[in-house]
């Protein structure tokens, strides 16, 4: 599935670690997961704090992910 | 509408009027020769992570995305909160994709989307349907955060009959074709840190005097109607409104990068290394857009709209008044100006940003491919700095004589038809598999049948698929786009099949890395 037919080069940028992009994913994308309102934190409803902290574990795993593939 | 409010006015005119300095002086920051088109339009590809993160963050996140989320939160409650897990997606795809494209664009040369898909399938025609497909998708988007900055004009209570009621946005839009014309990206750029800046104030001075004023979070959302405060749980044989948020967040994440201005302002960074740390760094926007969401709760729980002074601006600007309105009601005058310049600029940003990359494609794709093939660099840039203007000019009349629904229904258009380019450009830094015709056939059924379900449904974003017993309403771009795909797929095999010549590829495989 390679352009230019040198797929050796192609495969050598892609890292196990991209899987790790997918916990973020079917973290905000399941809607049954969080449609609720207990328990709320601080008077805010489960449902938007658990989304408002779904972006900063995604900060830190996108993050974690730069620093781990980055040479 | 209400009197002006002179302190607010005052501070939101000197904000304006030492971004209106900066756009200017941003010509002879890290200086370059704006008379090549690299380095009007996309800055000489040297901007470093924190100007990156800046402009991205200034681009994508719009005037009138702080207008309008909240005002969805206001009137729709739930379903408004669709724009996190939206933000939570996009950003995988600009770490994994978008460096790739940054590579093979700085390699040859390539200013946008069109002159990518142009090299990598050889097929003019299909460079030109994603050119088109980009400059029609930005203008009402350039209208409306037109839209913005008229909603806080109106806040502000400067008012007028006839012609003298739209000066303010005629001005305000002057300045803004002055500095795009003269800086280039440079302009947005240097504006989009101070606008940056004074939405960081204002959205956390919002989230929290605004609920201490009204006596915690706890009253505000119990103040909210339980249908408004969480998604409707799907009956029988339904994915109901679970389906529509979950397709709505990734197909609005799928086609945001995809937008002509996004990928200015990335192919702007000085390295595929600055594009990645941004993918980390940009959510801290979205954590805000989130916050900024809320806000529109605590418009229902301060009960604005059913206060005196508001009647009119809720008359003229719908629920778009929700969030001007509260921080009219909650803030002291002087900060309801650095409030309303955020905002104001916040317009000005991404609109700059827009009318240089729809002149980009249109002077790069359209121009130099169809009219004039060989032109010198300096004519390139001169004509493109004429077309922002003619772009600019557009909105302008657009808003000033459409009626903005149209604007905003011709957006929820333009998702649509963005998405559908997605096979070719995101694909295609992957692997030039697919054929160019399957692609421009996928890419036509695609924009034609998203239009057609968009329009039956009264330009509402869900559409109510069926599939034997079940019911599936979900977001139109996102059925779209799998239908685009489909097709390509399909039509790719048979393709191939028939015969192996096929355009040549300009790009190798190592194009694509550092």
């Amino acid at each position: 599935m390679n352009g230019g037919g040198d797929g050796r080069a192609a495969r050598s940028t892609w890292s196990w670690w991209y899987l790790l992009f997918l916990v973020q994913f079917v973290a905000v994308l399941w809607p049954p997961f969080y449609n609720r309102a207990e328990p709320a934190l601080l008077g805010v409803p489960f449902f938007y704090w658990y989304q408002l902290a779904c972006i900063v574990v995604a900060a830190g795993i996108t993050a974690f992910i730069y620093l781990v593939t980055e040479k | 509408m209400h009197e002006v409010n002179w302190a607010a006015l005052s501070v939101f005119v000197l904000l304006f009027g030492f971004i209106t300095w900066l756009g200017f002086a941003a010509a002879r920051w890290r200086k370059g020769d704006l008379d090549q088109l690299h380095e009007w339009g996309l800055a000489g590809r040297r901007f470093g992570t924190l100007v990156t993160w800046f402009l991205i963050g200034g681009d994508l996140y719009t005037a009138y995305t702080f207008i309008a989320v909240p005002a969805l939160a206001f009137g729709a409650g739930a379903v408004a909160f669709f724009a996190v897990p939206y933000a939570v997606v996009a950003y995988p795809l600009l770490f994994l994709v978008f460096p790739r494209l940054w590579q093979v664009c700085h390699r040859h040369g390539y200013l946008t989307a069109g002159d990518f898909v142009r090299g990598r399938y050889g097929n003019r025609w299909l460079a030109l349907a994603i050119t088109v497909t980009g400059i029609v998708a930005t203008m009402p988007y350039i209208a409306l955060q037109l839209v913005g900055l008229q909603v806080v004009i109106g806040a502000l209570g400067v008012s007028g009959s006839g012609w003298l009621a739209d000066l303010p946005l005629i001005v305000a839009f002057l300045i803004l074709a002055a500095f795009t014309y003269s800086s280039g990206l440079r302009a947005p750029a240097s504006i989009a840190i101070v606008k940056d800046i004074l939405i960081y104030i204002t959205a956390f001075a919002a989230v929290i005097l605004i609920p201490m004023q009204l006596g915690g979070f706890g009253k505000i959302f119990s103040a909210v109607p339980h249908e408004k405060l969480l998604l409707a749980v799907p009956g029988a044989n339904s994915t109901g409104a679970y389906g529509a948020y979950a397709t709505l967040a990734l197909g609005s994440a799928l086609a945001l990068l995809l937008y002509p201005h996004s990928l200015t302002a990335i192919l702007s960074a000085s390295s595929g290394r600055t594009i990645r740390r941004n993918a980390a760094l940009l959510p801290s926007y979205s954590l805000m857009l989130g916050l900024l969401a809320l806000v529109g709760f605590f418009a229902l729980g301060a009960g604005v709209s059913n206060l005196p002074e508001f009647a009119a601006g809720f008359r003229q600007f719908g629920n778009n008044f929700a969030v001007p309105a509260l921080f009219l009601h909650s803030f002291p005058d002087w900060f309801v100006g650095v409030a309303f310049a955020a905002i104001g600029i916040g317009a000005l940003v991404p609109a700059g940003i827009m009318s240089i990359a729809a002149a980009n494609l249109y002077t790069r794709n359209i121009h130099c491919e169809f009219i004039n093939p060989n032109p010198t660099p300096k004519q390139e840039a001169q004509l493109a700095k004429r077309v922002s203007l003619i772009v600019k000019a557009g909105a302008l009349v657009f808003i000033l004589f459409v009626p903005t629904k149209f604007a905003i229904d011709l957006q929820l258009l333009g998702g649509i038809w963005i998405i559908q380019t997605l096979p070719a450009l995101v694909i295609g830094a992957y692997t030039r598999w697919f054929n160019d015709w399957a692609l421009l056939t996928g890419w036509a059924v695609g924009t034609c049948a998203g239009t057609a379900m968009a329009i039956s449904q009264d330009l509402k974003p869900a559409f109510p698929l069926k599939l034997g017993d079940w019911n599936l309403p979900g977001y139109t771009a996102f059925y779209t786009l799998l239908l685009n795909l489909a097709i390509a797929l399909v039509l790719t095999l048979l393709l191939n099949a028939r015969s192996a010549a096929r355009p040549a590829d300009e790009t190798v495989a190592a194009d694509y890395h550092a």
